[in-house]
């Protein structure tokens, strides 16, 4: 039993998340039924729906796999949004510029350029909380806001361009990534391939090599890792740069796949949703994946659903019930075990 | 150097000093339930997520009953509920307190956003007159707490900056003295203060370690509720969606700044204040011309000082000892 409650919790948090939603949905005097099959409709009911579904789920997979590095690490890493916002605002002041560049050339400075941006945003609050103890929490929300206003500032003065909503030029066509498959007017790019790729490369980095362990140790037990002779004020400034790398790639690949400029809603709350998906996809690569195409599918879906009259936030409630009982998963185990031993009375 | 000036300026305006006043309340209130939690030792970070609900309930009852005093009591009612929900999960299940934290924020920001068409029939932000018409309400509604006259001289300094003032800034400073005299000069503070610091010894000595640190954190629901009320009902009497904008996360600052004393957050909490205060009234200087497509710039001035302050100072404060930490009773 025990080595399937990484599989289990999550699944009968979502579960459970959805039945409360589905209270939610009928207080307002909506058919709950009816919602949620718009909501599967619009996530997977033609091509054009599942090509959105996998370009939603594409910058996810990167947050989450962002923040459930940081969790591996022992740091919360809360801000993937502003890591994504500094990664796709510096890729953009690259991309913009690398006309002259074959794409080879464009695309891999244009990606290394936002994913050093954002390690080195995140790496702030690693140093800061290796150097005085200041926590990660509280110091990547400050970043979060720092780089929005930041990126607003950006597109309105500096990098802006025509009138209406503030937005830069369009990127270099050279640094666009490469279209995979294109259905009506959805156009679903090389990012996927990116996403996943990273995946696998934090799995091989996780298990598969010495930093990883010394990683894993250092967030499982601080005081034992450093007693092993692990640095961990080296450890937390790594960790939050690597994490910071990944939330990066995924602004990265939404500017260079989806949007091919900047726009002040390019971030759009994924970083935050990495939080969700690191929990539900328990910190672990693969998971991730699945938990990020949930949380893109329940995305898209919402977005129908907010045509049949239904608040699409109602997505944000059924994440947040989802976290608050991956966080106290006692409480499923609890709800489990309980059906269990009236089971065994009975 | 005309800049120079603009600063100075600044600092010279009475309505500096009264916007400070209003931008510290709510850090003020907030930072004072992050105390009342944490010193018992149950990290909240959920008070973003109250201080959202506590803005939208007031602002919603204000609405309706036309009484905002009402909507100052529904507000500290639900801010113990939700409180009640991180209290349940990091006490009772020992929980991650951090996490759960940021699941309560998501659920208030998905609730306010979910609720604002069924309950003011318009999303985004409310509009009092809109709203009368939609809900067809003739009745004059006063949604915001009416300001009290203090006896300063009307043209002095104190009296432009400090004459007119809302109860609910008055309010914040009286709770956080009593806050201070509960925490240290009552047993059940030392209570509190024990059960955050060594909740194993406070056990053995008999203290209710689990009923304490309940206290603690519908204490900062009830708080946290008002410090979000303050920003609808106490100041501009309007919601919008997100509107609390971080001032959960720069009162944790402020609490840690203050090293878990409910004074030392107060005087953190106006240092923020006045951050936000100084920013607020140097982009509109009429000494510099500032651009509005330059105003993020100016947004960021906060944010900046919360991240400077907590970067360099917080080495020298102390969080208690079982901060964070479930308390797992032995059978």
């Amino acid at each position: 039993m025990e080595k399937y409650w990484g599989f289990i919790i999550p699944a009968v948090s979502v579960i459970v998340a959805l039945i409360i939603a589905a209270f939610v949905i009928m207080a307002v005097g909506k058919s709950p039924i009816e919602a949620y099959a718009i909501m599967v409709k619009g996530a997977f009911g033609s091509s054009a729906a599942i090509v959105n579904t996998i370009v939603k789920t594409t910058p996810l997979i990167l947050t989450g796999l962002a923040v459930g590095f940081g969790f591996r690490a022992g740091v919360f890493n809360i801000g993937a949004e502003g890591q994504m916002i500094m990664g796709a605002l510096t890729a953009t002041a690259v991309g913009i510029n690398l006309g002259w560049a074959p794409p080879y050339f464009a695309l891999s400075l244009t990606i290394i350029a936002g994913m050093l941006a954002g390690a080195g945003w995140a790496a702030i609050a690693g140093y800061l909380k290796a150097k005085t103890g200041a926590h990660e929490v509280v110091t990547t929300i400050m970043l979060n806001w720092i780089a929005t206003y930041l990126s607003s500032y950006m597109v309105q003065v500096p990098l802006a361009v025509g009138s209406g909503t503030p937005k830069s030029p369009e990127i270099a066509p050279s640094a666009k990534l490469p279209i995979l498959m294109k259905v009506g007017p959805m156009e679903m790019s090389a990012g996927i391939i990116i996403s996943v790729i990273a995946a696998i490369v934090m799995y091989v980095l996780l298990e598969k090599t010495t930093t990883g362990y010394e990683v894993k140790a250092a967030g499982f037990n601080p005081y034992a890792a450093e007693y092993g002779g692990i640095s961990i004020s080296k450890n937390v400034t790594m960790s939050m740069a690597i994490s910071g790398a990944l939330a990066g790639l995924a602004g990265v690949v939404e500017l260079m796949g989806v949007h091919h400029r900047f726009l002040g809603t390019l971030s759009g709350g994924k970083g935050f949703d990495g939080i969700s998906i690191a929990l539900i996809g328990q910190n672990h690569p693969i998971g991730i994946i699945f938990a990020a195409l949930l949380m893109g599918a329940l995305r898209t879906g919402s977005n129908e659903m907010q045509f049949a009259g239904i608040s699409k936030h109602i997505v944000m409630i059924i994440q947040g019930i989802v976290i608050f009982l991956v966080a106290a998963d006692r409480i499923v185990r609890t709800m489990i075990l309980w059906r269990k031993r009236k089971k065994v009375k009975a | 150097m005309r800049v120079i000036e603009a600063i100075l300026d600044v600092f010279r305006n009475p309505q500096f000093y009264s916007i400070t006043l209003t931008a510290s309340t709510p850090l003020i209130y907030a930072s004072l339930g992050g105390v009342f939690s944490e010193v018992t030792g149950v990290v909240n970070i959920a008070l973003e997520g109250i201080m959202l609900m506590g803005a939208f309930v007031s602002t919603a009852f204000a609405y309706y009953t036309g009484n905002p005093w009402i909507g100052i009591l529904m507000a500290m009612v639900v801010g113990v509920g939700i409180a009640w929900l991180h209290a349940w999960a990091s006490i009772k299940w020992w929980g991650d307190q951090i996490v759960s934290g940021t699941a309560i924020i998501l659920i208030a920001q998905g609730i306010t956003g979910f609720l604002m068409k069924p309950v003011f029939g318009q999303v985004g932000q409310t509009d009092l007159e809109k709203f009368k018409m939609i809900k067809h309400i003739t009745k004059d509604i006063n949604p915001i707490i009416r300001p009290i006259k203090l006896p300063f001289p009307e043209n002095s300094f104190l009296g432009q900056a400090f004459g007119t003032i809302s109860p609910l800034v008055i309010l914040a400073f009286v709770s956080v003295f009593i806050g201070w005299f509960i925490i240290y000069k009552t047993t059940l503070g030392l209570r509190m203060r024990s059960v955050g610091e060594n909740p194993e010894a406070a056990d053995t000595l008999g203290v209710n370690v689990y009923r304490i640190r309940y206290f603690g954190v519908l204490m900062s629901g009830v708080f946290a509720s008002i410090g979000g009320a303050f920003l609808s009902v106490g100041d501009t009497g309007i919601f919008k969606e997100l509107m609390t904008g971080g001032r959960g996360f720069i009162a944790l600052a402020a609490m840690i700044l203050g090293n878990w004393n409910p004074i030392g957050a107060m005087f953190a909490s106006l240092l923020f204040g006045a951050s936000e205060a100084f920013a607020n009234q140097l982009q509109s200087s009429k000494l510099i011309e500032v651009s509005s497509s330059v105003k993020p710039l100016f947004n960021m001035v906060p944010f900046i000082v919360t991240l400077i302050v907590i970067g360099g100072f917080i080495g020298k404060t102390r969080p208690p000892a079982a901060d964070g930490i479930p308390y797992k009773k032995s059978e």
